[in-house]
């Protein structure tokens, strides 16, 4: 009996290092546009990153090199301002000592803030950029989770083709570099499809009166339009389309129909599309982490609201992260960026591989967009996914109302 | 054709709401040569306080501008005392960095207390539709409510005592103020009443676009714009002013893609500024 | 011929004692945190020096004085990008361009007075940027970014954080010693004259429409340059950063805090405004209070001191009015 209690004695002894060595902390930074024109969509995206740590964490921590790392954010508000996110992203490194950096949200943030992780050495895992030509500067250690931008509305290009070939299409975006790269890649995309394009004009990114901009709309005789830019313009944009009853047969605008937010405008919304990153219907199975169902379920139960893309994206970032670190076996920036480089995974997000290309670093290879439509059902606005067909769980709503 | 016709008539109807804003702006520095820099700072507090009235607190909507315009009025005579006052007779360049540090002060608590936030007072009215374009009934309300402001002012400035006074002390304080006029009294009352115009083309604004805390810069320099092309001290040239820079904007927006028309604005002012200081619509002198 | 006067001045000195200052404290256990500090207190201060030019010696408000530094960062991001020329070259090629462009305007401008200056300056401002977000081979509203090896030519970036920042340290040290040198000179006394009274200026023969397209030219190169050098260290630039007029009002507010028409005046008034924004610029409650704080200062300023710290300084120790300009 006592020899056992002795056995037993020194068995705990001996895994006390264990449980004593494991609290190392990994700092994370990264800012947050809790102001600004860009807060809904950030802030969606912190919740996305904040949910996985809090996982993570009350799983033990991520492992690397013998040793248990609890995820710790260090975060600041950028004011969706390009000239802050460089001050932030230099103080994050140089101060706060963050090991790797998550983006800031939107292609121009992102790219502000990669020539301060570049500068510095650190990882960045871009969440939320999705202009390409980020990634044709030069880096070395900047990765991207989201689809991108060349192919936002391919989705909307081929279902117009498919309705409705002879529809004429205005083309009426944000001058920002985002929405400007998909206007860029929509052209060509059109014009390959035989759709002509009878309008094609931007705005300033901080408009609110689209009367003018929607007259010549209608001048034109364009029966889509596509185009947008972020949650704020694209909202006004929409609820006053409404207002000015301007006659169309379709609308797919970016980035602010995602927000569940955009079913407040009401009739407004019906009918308009928006491309996806991701929607709580879709069926991946993924190789680690947990499925779309499960994260939806976990999200909703946490935050009372269903997830957005960004909400996705961010959790997948972090995930991402965690997983490259793992197999690593180390927080060195280079061996988890050798990780990345050879990943090719999928996740509730989807599909992920990063170019390898030094021309295109990090550039998003694998990840698939969907296209989500309002529609009214019993009364109340619902999200469905409308394309591609083969993962469709509504049918088009043609013209859009 | 018609296109362009509802371009330039939409234009006109908005413009006349740019003269609105910009009479508070023109009456302050007609009267005691005081450029008020927290005209932008007003007009968004006007904005505020449709959203709260009649939001938040279920005003109908239009009733809501009285209420915002007497509010304006008293924080006007605040402000008159507290930045104003001390700097009336020193050098332009004081009364101009004092209104300025006032506008930092508002907006940057005005920043603190509801971010960058947009928000959108939701108001729809039967509207006018033709051949596929509709002239909203929001725009066709404010350009109405407008001209009766503009009305009352005028009879406010014509026909009653006050106003004759400020009118007096605007043309040549000190003979004013040998002839018996408080004249601190009239310029406090003046600044109350400039920013109480301010306020209500605030909440009229409210009515058509969406607005955060921020959106006041771009009508102030809307105003600054009219102001000079109306001529400083003329709030009929103010109104006159809105309407030709709304008919400006109208006109050159079926041609030109709708981010130049800012560069041309600017350039206009600018013109204006040196080549017609008096302005353009100033009959009088 | 004995030594040059100036030798002579404790502000002179006290002006190479503080860029020498700028320049190696940061050296000195390779601190990185105080170099990025001191490199945004650097363009503060050179911001205010040159606007002082205008606000201080000539009366003239410049509003809108952003608008060198913006341009100057455009001219030469534009030239380094798309004709590939060094750094340097580039930043002072490009500040000329601005001065040129300055003295332009100015003949449109500087015939107006007092307000209508002003709101003229702020006119040329949000034009030029309105202008610049619809110009394509600027990059229009996109801006332009320039690859990451860009730093190459440098050494590499680590190694080019540091050469620009010696190079802007240059900059604040040739503002500061500008505005010393106009101060007390011939010139300098016409613009004092001009800015206390134009017309008798005019009438005791001071030539004042040459006087004043110069000091607007003059005061836009060492902002051109330190707009040059400042985007060419962030890899990019566009509209709403490059014209902002939230930091053409903290270069105003530095002046008048420190005391306008002095020398040392706006450089200690930006840079302890600087030292209070980039405290504010991470509280959490307090990020948006800048420019509360900023506008209460100016208020109290323009109210009850208007001569700043230094006007305040000089009334209570008279002493100090010949050592420290």
């Amino acid at each position: 009996m006592r020899r056992q209690f002795l056995i037993a004695a020194a068995a705990l002894l001996a895994a006390l290092p264990a449980f004593a060595a494991g609290e190392d902390t990994l700092t994370i930074g990264f800012t947050v546009s809790q102001t600004g024109a860009l807060n809904l969509d950030s802030l969606a995206q912190q919740h996305g990153f904040e949910m996985w740590r809090d996982e993570v964490n009350a799983a033990g921590g991520i492992k690397a090199g013998g040793k248990r790392y609890q995820v710790r954010f260090v975060t600041y508000d950028d004011q969706s301002q390009g000239g802050r996110v460089q001050q932030l992203y230099t103080r994050l490194i140089v101060q706060d000592h963050a090991q790797f950096l998550f983006s800031p949200y939107s292609s121009g943030l992102v790219a502000t803030a990669t020539v301060i992780s570049e500068q510095y050495g650190k990882l960045m895992m871009s969440i939320g950029g999705a202009e390409g030509k980020t990634y044709q500067l030069g880096n070395h250690y900047l990765f991207q989770t989201y689809t991108p931008a060349d192919h936002y509305l391919s989705g909307a290009i081929e279902l117009l083709k498919d309705k409705d070939p002879g529809a004429k299409i205005a083309l009426v975006y944000s001058d920002d570099p985002f929405s400007k790269a998909v206007a860029t890649a929509t052209r060509d995309q059109a014009k390959q499809a035989g759709l002509a394009i009878v309008m094609d004009e931007s705005y300033p990114p901080s408009q609110t009166d689209f009367s003018a901009i929607i007259n010549k709309v209608v001048a034109s005789g364009a029966d889509a339009l596509l185009g947008g830019g972020h949650y704020p313009d694209g909202a006004t944009l929409a609820r006053q389309l409404y207002d000015q009853k301007a006659k169309l047969k379709w609308a797919t605008l970016l980035v602010a129909p995602d927000s569940p937010q955009f079913a407040s405008l009401g009739p407004a919304a019906q009918g308009i599309s928006v491309p996806s990153q991701w929607a709580p219907q879709v069926t991946y199975k993924p190789d680690f982490g947990p499925t779309p169902a499960e994260f939806t379920k976990r999200f909703q139960a946490k935050y009372n609201m269903a997830p957005g893309y960004h909400a996705a994206g961010g959790y997948a970032g972090g995930l991402l992260f965690q997983r490259a670190i793992e197999r690593a076996d180390s927080i060195d920036p280079a061996k988890v960026a050798a990780e990345l480089n050879q990943m090719k995974a999928t996740t509730l997000w989807g599909g992920t591989q990063f170019s390898t290309d030094p021309k295109s670093h990090g550039l998003q290879l694998a990840h698939q967009m969907v296209l989500t439509q309002w529609q009214m059902q019993g009364g109340k606005l619902v999200k469905e996914v409308i394309w591609p067909t083969s993962a469709a769980t509504a049918k088009i709503a043609f013209p859009y109302r | 054709m018609f296109g362009i016709l509802a371009s330039i008539l939409d234009g006109v109807l908005v413009g006349a709401v740019y003269g609105l804003a910009a009479m508070g702006l023109t009456l302050i520095w007609g009267v005691m040569n005081v450029i008020n820099l927290t005209h932008g700072a007003m007009i968004v507090a006007g904005m505020f306080g449709l959203y709260y009235l009649a939001s938040v607190a279920g005003l109908p909507v239009y009733a809501a501008i009285p209420p915002i315009a007497l509010a304006g009025f008293c924080f006007g005579v605040c402000l008159y005392w507290v930045s104003v006052h001390r700097v009336i007779g020193r050098p332009p360049l004081m009364s101009l960095l004092a209104t300025f540090a006032a506008n930092l002060v508002l907006i940057g608590l005005g920043t603190a207390a509801w971010g960058t936030v947009l928000f959108n007072v939701p108001v729809s009215l039967p509207g006018i539709s033709h051949g596929g374009y509709t002239f909203t009934g929001t725009h066709m309300m404010a350009a109405v409510l407008t001209a009766a402001i503009a009305g009352l002012l005028y009879l406010f400035l014509y026909r009653t005592r006050p106003g004759k006074a400020i009118r007096a002390v605007a043309g040549n304080r000190e003979a004013a103020e040998l002839n018996g006029i408080p004249t601190t009294q009239v310029l406090a009352l003046a600044f109350g009443l400039g920013v109480a115009l301010a306020c209500a083309s605030g909440a009229l604004i409210a009515t058509l676009f969406p607005f955060t805390v921020l959106s006041g810069a771009a009508y102030q320099l809307k105003s600054f714009v009219v102001t000079v092309l109306g001529g400083l001290g003329n709030p009929a040239g103010a109104l006159l002013g809105g309407v030709a820079l709304g008919l400006l904007e109208g006109a050159m927006t079926p041609f030109m893609p709708v981010s130049w028309t800012s560069i041309v604005e600017f350039v206009v002012f600018v013109i204006v500024l040196i080549a017609f200081p008096a302005g353009l619509f100033n009959f009088r002198r | 011929m004995g030594p040059p006067a100036f030798l002579g001045r404790p502000t002179y000195w006290l002006i190479v004692v503080a860029t020498l200052a700028f320049a190696f404290l940061p050296l000195w256990h390779d601190n990185v945190e105080l170099r990025e500090e001191l490199l945004l207190a650097a363009i503060y201060v050179t911001l205010a020096a040159n606007l002082n030019l205008m606000i201080g010696y000539a009366g003239y408000i410049n509003f809108g004085n952003i608008v060198f530094f913006g341009l100057g960062g455009y001219l030469c991001m534009w030239l380094v990008s798309s004709h590939g020329w060094p750094l340097v070259a580039a930043a002072l090629v490009g500040a000329a361009g601005v001065s040129l462009l300055a003295l332009l305007f100015g003949l449109g401008i500087l015939r107006l007075r007092g307000a209508y200056f002003a709101l003229a300056t702020i006119g040329v401002n949000e034009g030029v940027k309105a202008f610049v977000a619809n110009f394509t081979p600027w990059g229009g509203s996109t801006g332009i970014y320039l690859p990451i090896d860009a730093f190459a030519e440098l050494g590499g970036p680590a190694k080019a954080l540091w050469v620009i920042y010696f190079l802007l340290v240059a900059v604040m040290g040739a503002s500061l010693l500008v505005s010393f040198g106009i101060k007390n000179s011939k010139f300098g006394l016409g613009l004092l004259a001009i800015g206390q009274n134009e017309d008798a200026a005019v009438v005791l023969g001071v030539p004042a429409p040459r006087y004043k397209a110069l000091v607007y030219s003059a005061s836009a190169f060492l902002p051109a340059v330190a707009g040059a050098l400042f985007f060419f260290k962030s890899a990019f630039i566009q509209p709403d950063d490059a014209f902002d007029l939230v930091f053409s009002t903290e270069a105003i507010v530095g002046v008048m805090l420190g005391g306008q028409g002095t020398v040392i005046g706006p450089a200690l008034g930006a840079f302890l405004y600087e030292e209070l924004r980039s405290t504010l610029l991470t509280a959490e409650t307090f990020s948006n209070f800048q420019m509360v704080i900023a506008g209460v200062l100016l208020l109290l300023i323009v109210l009850f001191v208007p001569g700043g710290l230094m006007g305040w300084i000089h009334r209570r120790w008279p002493r100090t009015k010949r050592v420290l300009e």
